[in-house]
């Protein structure tokens, strides 16, 4: 029987890098949902929301709060990038073969990943924890920094407040709506561009801070958006396409199988993941929560 | 049908290509080489994007196990090339079979990332079991094939055997191609165009669409692997990073690049981006930004690609003359 | 020929055909009519395989078809038009039919055999009956509406069906483009014994052809038997009181 000080820590591991892959994969999935478009290029938002937030803390430097600020600051930067992609140019491409859209998205990554390398070179950059979450407490046997305390109890909290905005409001009824039938709420004099545009904004914001949030605790390394893209899809496809929980949901287990995949199948582990994505896709393609797919 | 007489593009593109060996450069030899076996690529990938409208996110996993399958054969059993080039394609074409048999069951996005996520196992696989493919290290140091009776031969026996090589290359390649203009050609590609077009539709004039995407995906996978099986050899060794995802989207890329909705499009795609490739990186280091440059203006100003372009201006160029 | 008995279907709690029975002896023209939401399309999904009924069955020519995929009906002698025009755009109008040919004579596992003439005086044929041979080289997506809906004919015609389903053959046509389509289409029933059977909103076209109609209303026959005697029902006027036509 393993030490179970050693099973918690693995699990806790998992559930860390759960929570970061939560934030990234909910805009992937809540911009499939709703624009039915696969976002290629949503870890490479993610990634310079990392190197923005990088660049920022440079420029606030002494300020106590700087990353806290910075963090902010470069999740809206990603928000405006992203309404911008949409508004300018994706938006050409709705009506054309979903080809198409994948691989405009694709071609996103290849544009934004070479442009990050230009401003910010292709060594290693990182950011220095906040202050406040500096430390490290002990539970159960181990040693848990207090920084990844944060992230395990933002990512429940960041899904508690869009379950919020997608319930809760009138914006998030029309993007359930969205979700469900496009071609309805159009009819039914809602402004479908707008809300497309919106929801791009707010998909590529969550990418964003995912990418700040995540700069304290990884290396800022150019590669990381295509790392984190493929981790995301394995995600939405588990928990399922378009639905919220289900990303949830799919972050936690993929999370799991990864910390402990590595334990029982070191040769495979990642082998394990998209053997698990397969299985998914094979016998329940619409993923855990997801809506079952027409006939 | 106009008077004049339709140029067979077909031989004058092979006759183009076996001459090249005799412009003397090794340089252009390897190039030639590299074009030839990724147009096969491509247009193998275009028998399931362009004529059945399915479009695979995985396609380099056939391209690696044919790669893989001819390496092992001819380098760890001594297999003769004679055997070990078609069993690229029939490994290559059993592992479509298994793996698209899943994957038809899915539509458009889904479908994608099926393929995916096989073509990422696939690479797992590779990667990882060192034994047989030697995990990440690869496979270097691939035999050419014999190729001595070459040799013998009057024009072409003073050639380096980088060029015998090549030619037997364009002779295979031309082969695969004449037998998949065939096959588009033939009742079973129209009804793939049909499943492109309409799938409800071919439904209901009896097709069983299921069935026959699985055999468009087998075909496809087949000669993906026999250009896989090439690429080994070219390449003097063979590596996972053949089947990593970013691959496929480059295969996905050429045919685009080169026009999809063309038998012979996917081809130029391949000349192009290969050649694109090699004289922009000898200037800088940001291949991919350019790439996705090139992609983005693509998608949005010529999705006919470069053939459609073509013909789009050819047609413009008709119509002013007659008028 | 065609025998539908007593089929349910219900969406997430939508009773959208909730026991329909109906039946047609072989070459009778018959429609199926009713509002809009009444259960048309899905009582067509569930006869030509596209939906399976919950309940019921389902008898082509005294064979149980019930449930089989729609490839395997269209084999046995079913063809079907669809309500939104459904053919292949970048086909041309001669390769639309042709491709019917090719995959009803059982063509569709060769692959070596050239394509652009076979069956050629087959489809050319067809596509003079239905007034298309002069466009057999345009591309299917470039013809007029009405002329994609006479298309779609020829391509359910080619597969030599012995019923036909027509799922509102003359949605969005005008007056003179509605006169001859049902002209041309009792022509060929006639010509080829077929039996038809046909949904419709426009009554004109239904009364003038159909030699029974059944009348559907929230997935139930309200009303079945000869226009006459549906025209004088008191049920139907009800159900189609604020109907226009």
């Amino acid at each position: 029987m393993p030490d179970p000080t050693f099973l918690f820590a693995q699990s806790l591991s998992g559930l860390t890098a759960a929570m970061f892959l939560f934030l990234i994969a909910s805009g992937l999935s809540l911009i499939f949902g709703v624009l039915g478009v696969l976002n290629f290029a949503h870890g490479s938002f993610y990634m310079l929301g990392a190197y923005v937030a990088y660049q920022l803390v440079q420029v606030l430097g002494r300020d106590p709060a700087a990353f806290w600020w910075a963090a902010l600051g470069a999740a809206c930067a990603i928000a405006v990038l992203g309404g911008l992609v949409e508004r300018l140019l994706l938006r050409h491409l709705y009506a054309k073969d979903v080809l198409y859209q994948l691989l405009f998205t694709y071609a996103l990554i290849l544009v934004l990943s070479d442009a990050a390398k230009v401003v910010w070179g292709t060594g290693q950059l990182s950011i220095a924890r906040p202050p406040e979450l500096a430390g490290a407490t002990r539970v159960l046997g181990t040693l848990v920094p207090h920084y990844e305390l944060f992230v395990l109890l933002l990512g429940p909290a960041i899904a508690l407040g869009f379950w919020l905005l997608l319930h809760r409001t009138r914006a998030g009824r029309f993007v359930r709506a969205a979700a469900l039938d496009r071609e309805m709420l159009g009819a039914l004099g809602v402004n479908v561009s707008r809300l497309y545009t919106s929801v791009f904004v707010l998909g590529s914001f969550l990418a964003g801070l995912g990418g700040a949030l995540i700069a304290p605790a990884k290396a800022i390394v150019p590669g990381m958006d295509v790392e984190i893209i493929v981790e995301a899809f394995i995600v939405v496809v588990i928990g399922g396409l378009g639905s919220f929980w289900g990303t949830f949901l799919g972050a936690v287990i993929y999370g799991q199988v990864l910390s402990f995949g590595i334990l029982i199948f070191p040769r495979f582990s990642i082998f394990s993941v998209f053997a698990l994505m397969a299985v998914v896709l094979i016998l329940r393609p619409w993923g855990l929560l997801g809506r079952p797919l027409k006939a | 049908m106009s008077a004049r007489a339709r140029v067979p593009w077909g031989l004058v593109g092979v006759l183009a290509a076996l001459s090249v060996p005799f412009l003397g450069s090794r340089y252009y030899t390897f190039v030639a080489t590299d074009v030839a076996i990724l147009a096969l690529f491509a247009v193998s990938l275009n028998l399931l994007l362009g004529y059945t409208g399915l479009v695979s996110f995985g396609h380099a996993a056939y391209f690696g196990v044919g790669a893989y399958t001819t390496g092992l054969l001819m380098k760890k059993a001594g297999v003769p090339f004679v055997l070990a080039f078609p069993a690229a394609g029939v490994l290559a074409g059993l592992l479509a079979l298994v793996f698209g048999f899943f994957c038809v069951r899915l539509t458009k996005i889904y479908f994608a990332m099926l393929t995916l996520a096989f073509a990422q196992i696939v690479w797992a696989i590779c990667f990882k079991w060192n034994d047989l493919t030697g995990g990440e290290q690869g496979m270097p140091e691939i035999p050419y094939p014999d190729l001595a009776w070459l040799e013998r031969l009057p024009l072409v026996g003073e050639l380096r055997t980088s060029d015998h090589f090549y030619l037997l290359t364009v002779v295979l390649v031309a082969l695969c191609f004449w037998l998949l203009r065939r096959v588009v050609g033939s009742p079973f590609g129209r009804i793939l165009t049909t499943i492109r077009e309409n799938p409800e539709r071919a439904e209901f004039i009896g097709v069983h669409v299921r069935r026959w995407e699985l055999l468009a995906f087998v075909l496809a996978g087949a000669f993906a692997g026999l250009a896989g099986g090439l690429f080994g050899i070219f390449n003097r060794g063979v590596f996972p990073d053949f089947i990593y995802w970013t691959k496929s989207s480059e295969v996905l890329i050429m045919a685009i690049l080169g026009g999809m909705g063309y038998f012979y499009g996917p081809a130029v795609g391949a000349l192009v981006l290969l050649v694109l490739n090699q004289q922009i990186t000898s200037y800088t280091e940001y291949w991919p930004f350019v790439l996705g440059s090139i992609l983005i203006v693509l998608l949005f100003a010529f999705p006919g690609g470069l053939v459609g372009a073509l013909d789009a201006g050819r047609r413009r160029l008709l119509r002013l003359g007659r008028a | 020929m065609l025998e539908v008995r007593d089929v349910h279907k219900a969406f997430e709690g939508f009773q959208a055909v909730a026991g329909v029975s109906l039946a047609l002896a072989r070459g009778e023209i018959a429609a199926i009519i009713g509002p809009n939401g009444a259960g048309k399309t899905t009582l067509f999904n569930l006869v030509t395989g596209h939906l399976r009924p919950d309940a019921g069955a389902v008898f082509l020519a005294g064979r149980e078809i019930t449930g089989l995929p729609p490839h395997r009906v269209c084999r046995l002698g079913l063809g079907r038009s669809f309500q939104r025009t459904n053919i292949f755009p970048r086909l041309t109008v001669f390769q639309n039919v042709q491709a019917a040919f090719l995959s009803h004579r059982g063509r569709g596992l060769d692959l070596l055999s050239r394509v652009e003439h076979l069956y050629r005086d087959e489809t050319e044929a067809l596509l003079a009956s239905l007034g298309l041979l002069p466009r057999a080289g345009e591309l299917g997506a470039f013809l007029s509406h009405g002329a994609q809906k006479q298309l779609e004919l020829g391509i359910a015609l080619a597969s030599e069906p012995k019923l036909l389903l027509l799922d509102e053959p003359t949605a969005g046509m005008s007056a003179t483009e509605t006169h001859e389509t049902i002209r041309l289409i009792s022509r060929i029933a006639r010509e080829r014994g077929l039996t038809l059977l046909f949904t419709e909103h426009d009554m004109d076209v239904v009364f003038s052809i159909a030699q029974r109609i059944t009348v559907l209303h929230q997935g139930r026959v309200i009303a079945e038997g000869v226009p006459a005697a549906v025209r004088g029902d008191p049920e139907v006027r009800r159900v189609y009181l604020g109907e226009r036509r």
